[in-house]
């Protein structure tokens, strides 16, 4: 089985001690399911439901299928401007 | 003239309204964010910013592009600022021009609405009492 990488951000980066994540995925892998899975390790507390993820630099539906080249991030809640 | 970019360096409000001024426009709108003292009724000493930066110029194209589309302003200028900024300090510049007035105005509100809820950028609070807060602008919702 392979691995994404999944960037963290500011406060996730922070509640899970790391910049990154290496989650496992396998064919038809999808957004959802990795939200899963992130949310089942230490530090996931802060995941909200309405968490937004980014694939290749845009937002990601949940239903979207993640290849382990892709670059995922995992976006809290912004707060820009 | 059409750009956006997350800068580290101060904002710059002259030189954004320099590049998109130009005979054909009849109107040049401008929004600033500053760093506030008060957030929420504490006392704010200073806000780190930081960014998802690649997405986050992605993304600020992106919605240059609808507010273009949206109201047909000829020259569009963003920047967003991150890394550690000061009370008072320019944390973003939106400057758009266009011939008249009402599609100016309307872009520039358009564009600071769009990127405060979809640009991958975070705002760390540092408080007088030494304390530090993420700003959460979401409303809070129960997990199931």
């Amino acid at each position: 089985m392979s691995t994404v990488t999944v960037q963290l951000f500011a406060s996730y980066a922070e509640s899970f001690g790391t910049t990154a994540l290496e989650i496992p995925v396998k064919a038809g892998t999808s957004v959802s399911d990795l939200i899963s899975a992130i949310r089942a390790l230490p530090g996931s507390e802060i995941v909200r439901d309405s968490v937004r993820v980014a694939v290749n630099r845009q937002f990601a539906s949940p239903e979207q299928v993640i290849d382990p080249r892709d670059e995922v991030a995992l976006i809290p809640p912004v707060a820009g401007g | 003239m059409k750009r956006a970019a997350v800068v580290t360096r101060p904002i710059d409000p002259g030189a954004l309204l320099d590049q998109v001024r130009s005979r054909e426009f009849g109107a040049v709108s401008m929004f600033l964010g500053t760093v506030r003292e008060i957030s929420d009724g504490r006392q704010v000493s200073s806000i780190d910013y930081s960014a998802y930066v690649p997405m986050a110029e992605a993304e600020l194209d992106r919605i240059i592009g609808e507010a273009i589309e949206k109201f047909g302003i000829g020259a569009v200028v963003v920047e967003h600022r991150v890394g550690p900024l000061e009370l008072g300090d320019v944390s973003v510049a939106i400057a758009t021009a266009h011939q008249h007035r009402g599609p100016a105005l309307e872009a520039t509100s358009y564009l600071i609405e769009r990127i405060k809820s979809q640009v991958p950028i975070w705002k760390l609070e540092h408080y007088a009492d030494g304390a530090a807060g993420w700003v959460d602008p979401t409303p809070v919702v129960a997990r199931a």
